[in-house]
């Protein structure tokens, strides 16, 4: 038996309105930000550690549903995802594109004092 | 069966008509895992993170296999002649 449909319910989908929404800073990743268990997760967390913000870490490796779900909430295929201000900002790439130009700085500044 | 450079490559050609394109084989054994450098017109007003949707929808099908995607660059035919302009500066005549 496989099932096909969206792993992404109205349920899952308010509760992820509410995670996102929780912090103004939100990172989905594999592992935990004490103890990354991808690279890109972990280059991640390094980034947001140096830019010392506070932010909150969700370990997607323990909750394979949850991890489905969010695929679908933020169209976006692969982990880590960043959230800002309840906005998905990007995954590993567009962070570290954004945190050598600038921009993810001015970003977090934005959401800090907002 | 793992998805190969050149399925990875094909999908990219045909759906993004891309002006240059670099896929490199990052797998270190642990899956494929793929790294692109794309070229095309159609990042023309698209921010980062809509360019990089973009590529990862054309590659849907075959993301369902890949372990690790990164999108190094994402540029339309005119940053990319820039760059290059800049990296190559030819020197004054």
């Amino acid at each position: 038996f496989r099932c096909f449909a969206s792993a992404l319910t109205p349920q899952l989908k308010n509760t992820l309105d509410k995670v996102v929404t929780s912090n103004k800073v939100v990172l989905f990743m594999k592992g935990t930000k004490d103890f990354p268990q991808c690279g890109f997760s972990n280059t991640v967390v390094q980034i947001l550690n140096s830019l010392n913000v506070p932010f909150e870490t969700i370990n997607i490796l323990e909750n394979e549903l949850l991890r489905q779900a969010l695929k679908e909430y933020s169209s976006w295929p692969t982990f880590p995802q960043l959230y800002i201000e309840g906005e998905f900002f990007g995954g590993c790439d567009i962070t570290v594109e954004a945190y050598k130009n600038g921009q993810l700085q001015e970003q977090l500044e934005k959401a800090m004092c907002s | 069966m793992g998805v190969t450079k050149e399925q990875v490559e094909s999908s990219l050609t045909s759906k993004l008509k891309p002006s240059h394109l670099e896929v490199i084989d990052t797998s270190g054994g642990c899956g494929a895992s793929f790294a692109i450098e794309i070229v095309s017109e159609q990042f023309q007003g698209k921010r980062l993170l809509e360019r990089h949707r973009v590529v990862n929808a054309a590659l849907e099908d075959e993301m369902k296999q890949i372990h690790a995607l990164s999108i190094k660059k994402a540029q339309t035919p005119e940053q990319w002649k820039q760059q290059q302009d800049a990296e190559n500066p030819k020197p004054n005549a």
